[in-house]
C-alpha cells in the first residue's frame, strides 16, 4: 500500500514562494489566478500492516511541523 | 565553564562558535550527532549554524531527530543552558524547546549581510555583555529566518520579556522584528544572527565578542 502525504502551510501563514509563483503567472498573462499556495507531497511505500494511524503519527512527529503546516493523508 | 558544540552533517559554523567560546574562556568539546549523551558537567550546549542534513524536509527537522538532539533536549529540560544560532535556532524550534518556526525569508532571497540588532532583554545570562537597548552590528546569513508564531504566542513572548534581540530594519519579514527569543526559564536562546562571525577584528566587526565574553563569564559564576 502507498500513502500520499500532502503538507501545506496553514491558512494565514505567509507563503512567499506561492506569492512569487502568482506574480510569475501574472507576468505570463494568466490573470485569472487569485492566489497560489505551494506545498509538498511525500509518498510512502508502506509495509504490510502499516495503517493510517501510524502515517498520521509520522506526520505529527516529523513530516509536518504543525506549528506552521497542515497535512493530509491519502492511502491507495 | 564547560561548553559542548553539536556537529551535524552540514554544520558549518561549529568551529567558528567553538573558537569564539574558547576565546571567551570556555572549555569546549565537539559532540558528533550520533552521540547519545553529552560529556559530563556541561554548562552550555551550542547548536551551531549551517545546513544540517542539507536542510532536507525542513531546516533543522532531521537534526532534531538525531541521537544528540535528544540529549540536548534532556539537558534543557533539566534546566541546562542551550544556545542555538541560525540553523541551531531552527533545530531548537523543531525540538519544541522554543516556540514558533522559521519560514522562508519574505523576499525569498538568501540574505548575507551585517544587520543592526537592539538588545531587548537583559534578564538572562546570555546578554550580560550588553546593555539593555544597546545597538549591535551582527551578520546574518540565512534563507529561512522569517520568525513566525501565532499572535497569542507573540504576545506571551513580549509580555514575559522573552524577545532577546530585535532587528532594526527587518531584513526577512520576521514577525515583530524578532531576531532571537528565550525559553520560558530564560536558559534556552535561539537567534538567527551570528555573533561568532563578529568576534574577531579579522571578521570586520567585533560586536559579537561581548556576547561570548558576557555569557561565558556569567555561566562560570552561575
Amino acid at each position: 500500500m502507498k500513502a500520499r502525504v500532502t503538507v501545506m502551510l496553514k491558512d494565514g501563514v505567509l507563503d512567499p514562494q506561492g506569492e512569487a509563483i502568482r506574480h510569475a503567472l501574472g507576468a505570463l498573462g494568466f490573470d485569472g489566478v487569485g492566489g497560489v499556495r505551494q506545498g509538498k507531497v511525500i509518498e510512502l511505500d508502506l509495509a504490510d500492516g502499516t495503517g493510517e494511524a501510524e502515517v498520521r503519527a509520522m506526520c505529527e512527529r516529523l513530516l509536518a511541523n504543525t506549528v506552521i503546516e497542515s497535512y493530509r493523508v491519502e492511502l491507495a | 565553564m564547560k561548553a559542548a558544540v553539536t556537529v551535524f552533517p552540514g554544520s558549518n559554523c561549529d568551529r567558528d562558535i567553538a573558537v569564539a567560546l574558547r576565546r571567551a574562556g570556555a572549555e569546549v568539546t565537539m559532540v558528533w550527532h550520533k552521540e547519545d549523551r553529552l560529556p559530563d558537567g556541561i554548562d552550555l550546549v551550542a547548536v551551531p549554524g549551517g545546513f544540517s542534513y542539507g536542510d532536507y524536509l525542513r531546516c533543522g527537522a532531521i537534526a532534531a531527530q538525531s541521537p544528540i538532539a535528544r540529549a540536548v533536549s534532556d539537558h534543557a529540560v533539566r534546566g541546562g543552558y542551550v544556545l542555538g544560532v541560525c540553523n541551531g535556532f531552527q533545530v531548537l524550534t523543531e525540538l519544541k524547546l522554543l516556540p514558533g518556526a522559521l519560514l522562508r525569508n519574505a523576499g525569498l532571497k538568501y540574505i548575507c549581510r551585517t544587520v543592526t540588532l537592539r538588545v531587548e532583554s537583559q534578564d538572562n545570562l546570555f546578554a550580560r555583555g550588553y546593555a539593555l537597548g544597546q545597538r549591535i552590528e551582527i551578520p546574518i546569513a540565512h534563507h529561512d529566518g522569517n520568525y513566525y508564531a501565532d499572535g497569542a504566542t507573540l504576545d506571551r513572548l513580549e509580555g514575559e520579556g522573552r524577545v532577546a534581540f530585535r532587528y532594526l530594519g527587518n531584513p526577512n519579514g520576521s514577525q515583530r522584528d524578532i531576531a532571537g527569543i528565550l525559553s520560558e526559564n530564560g536558559r534556552v536562546l535561539g537567534m538567527m544572527p551570528h555573533p561568532e562571525r563578529a568576534a574577531d577584528p579579522g571578521h570586520g566587526g567585533t560586536d559579537g565578542a561581548a556576547f561570548f565574553d558576557g555569557m561565558v563569564t556569567a555561566l562560570a559564576h552561575a
